[in-house]
């Protein structure tokens, strides 16, 4: 089959903004279009990586993410950027290849990510120790890499997926409630939550012992665990 | 400020996003409270080893990838 050749992103079209590219666009400017797919393709790509740890399934997602941002391109509106919608196609797709993975039921990013108050407390640091080595160090070793990535992976879903878009991928809070259909203050509380969870496996790993200080305050299992 | 508040206004302290009010507070709290310190510094270093995991080189994608997914698409959405 003939793959039909499309208009090359041109120079003029660089220099446009996301707005004016997503109106081009929508007025048949199949060039524009193609600005903003490479524009965006490695980032929604980075992103799918680090939710699925897949290359195939990364581009899989990255394919069907610009797929349905071309379809539903008229339902966008302006509110949040370009940018911010499209995050959200991606975590939805995302989302949808991990489940099926799993053989679980596919539900949408506003069911995973359900609007609902957190009644949960914010987890109570319990070891409390210096790092034996900085962050830049740490990183170049393989097995920390491993497990560091193991860590993100217990997180719960909704607390993981703020994390990467807030800390890993740099949103604002606005942008991040909005890329999930959740609140500010949901985003707010879901990022301490995974933060401190993260925090606590981290330092009981990465942790000098001879530095730990005990709480101030009494805890149940406040002793290091072996 | 007591720990339990500090804890309250962690996110907003590590993002540089305080109220300056608050900010005072809560240094004057971490500047007598070791616990609370190695909280915040350890917190920090836990968000900096993600970036600096994320700044490592992620597979390129294969050039045109989306190029590719989106041409029949773009085809069907032709409005000449």
């Amino acid at each position: 089959m003939q793959r039909t050749e499309l208009p090359s992103v041109n120079d003029a079209d660089l220099q446009l903004s996301d707005q004016e590219l997503v109106n081009r666009a929508k007025n048949g400017d199949l060039s524009a279009f193609e600005t903003l797919v490479s524009r965006y393709e490695q980032r929604v790509f980075n992103l799918a990586m680090r939710m699925l740890h897949n290359v195939h399934d990364a581009e899989d997602v990255t394919q069907q993410t610009f797929l349905n941002a071309l379809e539903h391109l008229e339902e966008f509106r302006g509110d949040a950027s370009f940018a911010t919608w499209l995050y959200r196609i991606a975590t939805n797709a995302a989302l949808k290849n991990l489940r099926k993975k799993r053989g679980l039921p596919t539900v949408s990013l506003e069911e995973s990510t359900e609007l609902q108050e957190e009644r949960d407390t914010i987890p109570h640091p319990e070891y409390l120790a210096d790092w034996r080595q900085s962050p830049q160090e740490l990183i170049q070793n393989n097995e920390v890499r491993a497990l560091i990535q193991q860590a993100l992976d217990e997180l719960d879903e909704k607390h993981r997926l703020v994390f990467l878009l807030r800390d890993v991928e740099g949103l604002s809070v606005k942008e991040t409630a909005q890329a999930l259909g959740i609140s500010e203050a949901n985003v707010k509380v879901r990022l301490l939550r995974a933060r401190l969870q993260l925090r606590e496996k981290l330092t009981r790993t990465f942790g000098d012992p001879k530095t730990l200080v005990k709480p101030e305050h009494k805890h149940k299992n406040s002793e290091p665990r072996a | 400020m007591k720990c339990d508040e500090l804890l309250k206004l962690l996110n907003e302290y590590v993002d540089g996003e305080i109220d300056p009010a608050f900010c005072k507070e809560f240094e004057q709290h971490l500047a007598g409270c070791d616990p609370c310190k190695i909280v915040v510094d350890t917190i920090r270093k836990t968000i900096l080893i993600y970036k600096k995991r994320s700044d490592l080189r992620t597979p390129s994608r294969i050039p045109g990838t989306a190029s590719q997914a989106s041409s029949p698409a773009l085809e069907r959405n032709k409005r000449f």
